[in-house]
């Protein structure tokens, strides 16, 4: 589903990713971990097509076609989401209606009809009710006033309601306290099918105690340098990222 | 109001700038010189009113039209419109005004001219009365008395235009203590292919009257348009204010609302502009007993390579009262939009409370934005703030709509109806669907 090969990565000043090579194959969960700056929101922004990046070699395909040439909207309705690790606030921009166009987005984009308006209110409340989202947050401006943990439900609800072939979970964990973390893992268990794969990018072994990967990686100084089992992720709980630092 | 810029020392800060006349100057005065006569009301009035264009239009060199230079923006003068004819009154009883019969009280100016035949004369409320200028003009009336009370500055070219060349318009009285519910709309409609149609009302809003007043401008066509509305609220009056500017792409407007305040009266005011090529909305508003307050509000939307100016100048000439006004502009293309606030507090108007705040959203490489507030503060007990800030659009908000399979065109309509939905939803009910509307068919044909 999502191959890279030796993808080399830059910002004006500096390169990130150098030389990164990574196989996710439908219905796997592949965890990302590493020491911060080591290029993981790096890889998870240049997936989504953020702006700002260059890519000065190697690529990515996703479903047999060079992702790395499309824009970030085409991405997204083809299947990609990416859970972002600070939800952006948009004041007057209703969540309810920030919902429904991208919906409506993702639709027309496999050639679908937009929703009406009681199958949009019908998925929006079912996905909402089981990750305790409320209707005064619906009816909110986009995460105007919401706490970290609704930001990053909210997040979960787009990618329930969206339904991608292929989500990328930006530290998704980070400033959740263990109650919220359950939910959102929840969130996402719920949403493992044989045809959708996850990317977990997380700097802490703790969400994959709720999120079982298929595999786990170790990303240092911009590669992929060790790749195994869940197991992987309880040696580096207990060892930490020292044995990964990156050789000057 | 200095006509010459000063030095900060006060002293003039070079021999006024006389520039020859332009070939539009020069029609404006032959103009003036043909429509005296035809126009209804003493000739000698109307003389006094036009006595500021003899000197020309204003330049950049004096403040007040520094970005809006009428000197070299107005290439030509129209003629004056004849009154509408049969066919265009029919077309625009088909469908030519933003609210209907059953939404509001509606007072319609086709071409500058009152028409009867599409106003809802005959349905007035108790307490409102209406009277056409034109009528007054040409009969004698006694609310005459009161054009000019209102606080609009005479030498003003916007207003000395309107003063000088309207034929029509109309008087309003809000009888003391009237609850006027339904909207009174004061429709400007222009018919034809290019002319210049001028027009000013009045509403004389007695003690605790309320109603809320609707002024439109449309019609396709390139002319030259002006209004001056004048209003006089009594003590307790309240007033709502909402201006709808949809004029064609290749008219001139020039408009200017006036607002005198007694005590503990109000007014709340909301402007809509997005047509025109060239456009100035003028707003003076002084406080004339405590305790009143005045709320202005402004969307201006800017396309193509449009030029829409917004001037507000509040007069705080007495102590205790409150002004608020918040513009926000959009522009896209080469259109350029220019907001000047000024806010002066007179040495005995303690107690002031003026808040002014302006915010520019640039769609293009090519937009311009002017913003100048000024605050002339002469008392020590007073709070006073202002902010002018411009932005482009936040590309990071862009992303994440992009993000969610939105493509740009339709993330930058919401992230645009998002800026502007503050200021618009604070329209009064019957009137909101209409100024969305404004706004939603600017985004419609930016794409």
């Amino acid at each position: 589903m999502l191959a890279i090969q030796n993808l080399h990565v830059r910002i004006p000043d500096r390169e990130i990713l150098k030389g990164l090579d990574l196989d996710v194959r439908a219905g796997e969960v592949h965890a990302i971990m590493g020491p911060n700056g080591s290029g993981k929101s790096t890889l998870a922004s240049v997936l989504a097509g953020k702006p700002g990046y260059e890519v000065t070699a190697g690529g990515a395909t996703f479903e047999g076609e060079d992702l790395l040439a499309l824009p970030a909207d085409e991405r997204a309705r083809r299947g990609i989401f990416l859970a972002f690790q600070y939800p952006l606030e948009i004041p007057g921009v209703a969540n309810m209606t920030f919902l429904k166009a991208a919906m409506n987005a993702r639709r027309r984009g496999q050639g679908e009809k937009d929703l009406t308006t009681p199958e949009f209110m019908k998925q929006v409340r079912t996905s909402a009710d089981s990750l305790g989202i409320t209707q005064e947050m619906l009816r909110r401006a986009l995460n105007v006033g919401f706490s970290g943990g609704e930001k990053k439900r909210n997040e979960i609800l787009q990618m329930a309601l969206l339904e991608p072939r292929l989500a990328i979970l930006d530290e998704t964990d980070s400033g959740l306290d263990i109650d919220a973390l359950k939910v959102v893992a929840d969130g996402v268990n719920r949403l493992r099918a044989p045809g959708r794969a996850f990317l977990v990018i997380t700097h802490y072994q703790r969400l994959l105690n709720y999120i079982v990967p298929d595999a786990v990686h170790v990303l240092s100084g911009g590669r992929i340098v060790r790749s195994g089992g869940p197991e992987l992720a309880l040696e580096l709980e207990e060892r930490g990222y020292a044995d990964y630092a990156e050789v000057a | 109001m200095p006509t010459t810029p000063r030095s900060p020392e006060g002293r003039p800060a070079a021999a006024p700038v006389m520039p020859i006349r332009t070939p539009a100057e020069t029609a404006l005065v032959e103009a003036f010189a043909l429509a005296r006569e035809r126009l209804p009301g003493d000739p000698d009035v109307r003389a006094r009113a036009f006595a500021p264009l003899e000197k020309g239009l204003p330049h950049r060199r004096i403040e007040e039209w520094k970005y809006t230079d009428l000197h070299a923006l107005l290439r030509e003068v129209k003629p004056l419109a004849a009154p509408p004819d049969a066919a265009a009154v029919k077309a625009i009883r088909k469908g030519g005004l933003p609210l209907g019969k059953a939404e509001a009280i509606r007072l319609v100016l086709v071409n500058g001219s009152f028409v009867p035949a599409l106003s809802d004369l005959d349905a007035l409320p108790a307490g409102v009365e209406v009277v056409p200028l034109g009528r007054a003009l040409a009969e004698g009336q006694p609310w005459l008395a009161r054009l000019g009370e209102a606080g609009a500055p005479a030498d003003n070219a916007a207003v000395a235009l309107a003063a000088a060349f309207a034929g029509d318009g109309v008087m309003i009285r809000l009888a003391a203590g009237a609850e006027v519910e339904r909207p009174i709309l004061l429709a400007h409609v222009q018919q034809g292919d290019g002319h210049a149609a001028y027009a000013r009302s009045l509403v004389i809003a007695e003690a605790r009257a309320s109603a809320t007043l609707v002024e439109s401008h449309s019609g396709p066509g390139a002319h030259q348009t002006g209004s001056l509305l004048e209003i006089l609220a009594g003590q307790g009056a309240s007033l709502r204010h909402v201006k709808l500017q949809g004029e064609a792409a290749g008219t001139v407007h020039l408009a200017t609302l006036a607002v005198r305040l007694d005590a503990a009266a109000a007014i709340d005011s909301l402007v809509v502009e997005r047509g025109a090529a060239l456009a100035r909305q003028q707003m003076f508003v002084t406080f004339a007993g405590e305790g009143a307050r005045a709320a202005l509000k402004g969307v201006t939307l800017a396309g193509g390579i449009r030029h829409l100016d917004t001037t507000a100048v509040i007069d705080h000439a007495v102590p205790g009262c409150i002004s608020t006004e918040q513009f926000k502009a959009v522009i896209d293309g080469r259109a350029r939009a220019v907001f000047q606030g000024r806010i002066n507090v007179a040495p005995r108007a303690q107690k002031t409370d003026a808040r002014m705040v302006m915010r520019a959203l640039m769609l293009s490489e090519g937009s311009e934005a002017d913003l100048k507030p000024e605050l002339w503060i002469n008392a020590d007990d007073v709070q006073c703030a202002h902010g002018a800030t411009a932005s482009a659009i936040d590309e990071e908000q862009i992303f994440y709509l992009a993000a969610r399979g939105i493509p740009r065109p339709e993330a930058e309509t919401m992230l645009v109806e998002a800026f502007v939905a503050e200021v618009l939803d604070a329209a009064p009910e019957a009137v909101r669907a209409a100024a969305r509307a404004l706004a939603a068919t600017w985004l419609k044909e930016r794409d």
